[in-house]
């Protein structure tokens, strides 16, 4: 804030003289160099997000939650995540604004304006879970390059749209359809405009499932600007990246999409298990599809101290991708005992659940409370980190926090 | 004489042109920035009484921090941050931990896939940079829990 005044002050003074040495210096900086000194420094403000919110990086925005802001059951958007891989659309003209509808395995394409998709579609509402691929990197070793996120690349909102499902049918899809791909209107960090800094999509039959929506609604208003504003595809329970923000094509394709992030190594893992740090080659590099099982204790915040003989109740999520969570457990003696916790059923499916437990701590001192989700095909979160691969993608490790008993 | 008076003419035109374009310039550089910044110049209903005397400059370094960006002081500081600062922010850089392999090999992929430029001599100086200060610390499988903020639960 300091930082705004002192430019704006300095400009009052001497605007002419400061144009003029940005002038002078423009000739020795890069092409599309920002001077660093006047970017906005307040994400908070622009994005409506929490303070306590993580900012990992600024250019493009990227931030994270902390575990105990997730504890609403539907996430508000000043408590969930940003993921972006480019530049925020500017100026967006929504009365303009059009879904086309093309690729190899449509016969014609189709272009729909917002208004018609909107009233020419049923439209409907799910909650999905939307968990960046990347999310807990910050654990991996040796580490992974790109944003360290720790364990609140996480949201569960409730989402409005038409099925994209519905809107395919209506254009006419080819037998030979394998996969779609979303096209946005981002704009890449370097400035050149032949780049996409995003596009990738999902198999077909993920793109017709029911819950895989053409949103335009975020828990009942429209989509914050930082979440894809005016249309996003949502496709829950897979790498939030599947899901674009700022759609404005879709092409269904008869091949699996060549979009940018789509190939090796970005969003892929290796296909068959290696040792960290091990080299793999992109053609032994798998696409990630479902996310695996996880959970998060969102209450009480790590650190909580209590009175010896008092209760710790504790709560949470657990989410398992396109699978519905099937048990959750809580270990208070790093995993030499489990006891079960109580869990609901999802709202819908791809909706993360509700957890919770009440824990008697048999003496003083300190303890760590672990929670584990396990799936209905038996699947547990691991206690260590999982298998390492180059970039860092599906830490589902077991969540935990620090308690001290007084 | 004439001639002497011929000069006063020009030398007023000059100063009068000199003081007209002088102060078109600073207006248009305000203009300039009022549109960049459109809360310039609208002032708040509260008389803002403080000043800022302590302002963080742009290449301010405290506790051998470049305040600007969150980067560490040291050779090749001014390198890095005009080569790797224009694209993506600092952030980007500071919050990972590579060697020197893998710094050479992410700056590769840039050079590939995101536009970055040749860095030539330059590259040396960079690679040198990152390794030495966000070099890979060495951590086991599941790290302790650190930074725990204590605080009494009021059930």
């Amino acid at each position: 804030m300091k930082r705004r005044k002192f430019i704006r002050n300095t400009f009052l003074g001497t605007a002419a003289s400061l144009i003029g040495a940005d002038i002078v210096f423009s000739s020795s900086m890069p092409k599309n160099y920002t001077p660093i000194g006047l970017k906005d420094p307040d994400p908070y403000t622009l994005f409506n997000k929490d303070k306590d919110m993580t900012v990992l990086n600024d250019k493009p925005w990227n931030i994270e939650a902390k575990a105990h802001l997730l504890d609403d059951k539907i996430t508000p958007n000043k408590y969930m995540f940003i993921r972006n891989n480019g530049n925020i659309p500017q100026n967006i003209d929504v009365a303009h604004w059009k879904l086309i509808i093309d690729g190899e395995s449509v016969s014609t394409p189709k272009t729909y304006t917002l208004q018609a998709l909107k009233s020419k579609f049923k439209n409907h509402t799910y909650q999905l879970t939307l968990e960046c691929g990347g999310n807990g990197r910050s654990e991996f070793n040796p580490p992974a390059k790109g944003n360290q996120w720790t364990v609140g690349a996480v949201s569960c909102a409730v989402w409005t749209g038409v099925r994209l499902k519905d809107v395919l049918e209506d254009v006419g899809i080819k037998d030979d359809a394998v996969y779609i791909g979303y096209h946005a209107a981002d704009t890449h960090l370097s400035g050149d405009p032949e780049k996409e800094p995003i596009s990738r999509g999902v198999p077909i039959e993920k793109a017709l499932q029911e819950e895989t929506l053409l949103a335009f609604k975020m828990n009942g208003r429209d989509i914050p600007l930082a979440h894809g504003y005016p249309l996003r595809l949502v496709a829950g329970g897979w790498p939030a990246s599947a899901s674009g923000k700022w759609i404005h094509r879709i092409s269904v394709r008869d091949k699996v999409h060549d979009g940018t992030k789509m190939k090796a190594p970005a969003y892929r893992v290796p296909c068959k298990p290696v040792a960290p740090g091990e080299k793999v080659k992109d053609a032994d590099m798998c696409i990630i599809e479902s996310m695996p099982v996880k959970s998060l204790i969102t209450y009480p915040r790590s650190g909580a101290m209590i009175s010896q003989g008092e209760k710790l109740h504790i709560r949470g999520h657990a989410w398992a991708g396109e699978l519905e969570v099937q048990a959750m457990a809580y270990s208070i003696d790093f995993g030499a005992t489990w006891h079960t916790c109580r869990i609901e059923k999802p709202i819908n499916r791809l909706a993360w659940q509700h957890f919770n437990a009440s824990i008697a701590f048999p003496k003083k001192g300190y303890y760590e409370v672990w929670a584990r989700a396990t799936d209905v095909d038996g699947v547990s979160q691991p206690m260590l980190v999982p298998g390492w691969n180059p970039k860092g993608y599906l830490n589902n490790a077991c969540h935990r926090i620090a308690v001290k008993v007084k | 004489m004439e001639n002497q008076g011929f000069k006063n003419k020009v030398k007023r035109i000059y100063y009068g042109l000199t003081l007209f374009f002088g102060l078109l310039l600073i207006l248009s550089g305000g203009l300039v920035y009022k549109m960049v910044d459109p809360s310039f110049l609208t002032f708040p209903n509260e008389v803002e009484t403080e000043t800022y005397v302590d302002v963080v400059g742009f290449d301010n370094i405290e506790n051998g921090i470049h305040l600007e960006t969150g980067f560490k002081d040291d050779e090749g500081l001014q390198t890095v941050i005009v080569n790797c600062t224009s694209c993506h922010s600092a952030k980007l850089v500071t919050q990972n931990r590579a060697n020197k392999e893998g710094w050479i090999s992410i700056i590769r992929w840039m050079q590939e896939t995101q536009n970055l430029w040749d860095l030539g001599t330059n590259e040396v100086v960079i690679v040198n940079y990152l390794a030495k200060n966000y070099g890979i610390e060495e951590k086991g499988r599941r790290d302790n829990l650190e930074n725990v903020e204590w605080y009494d639960l009021k059930n």
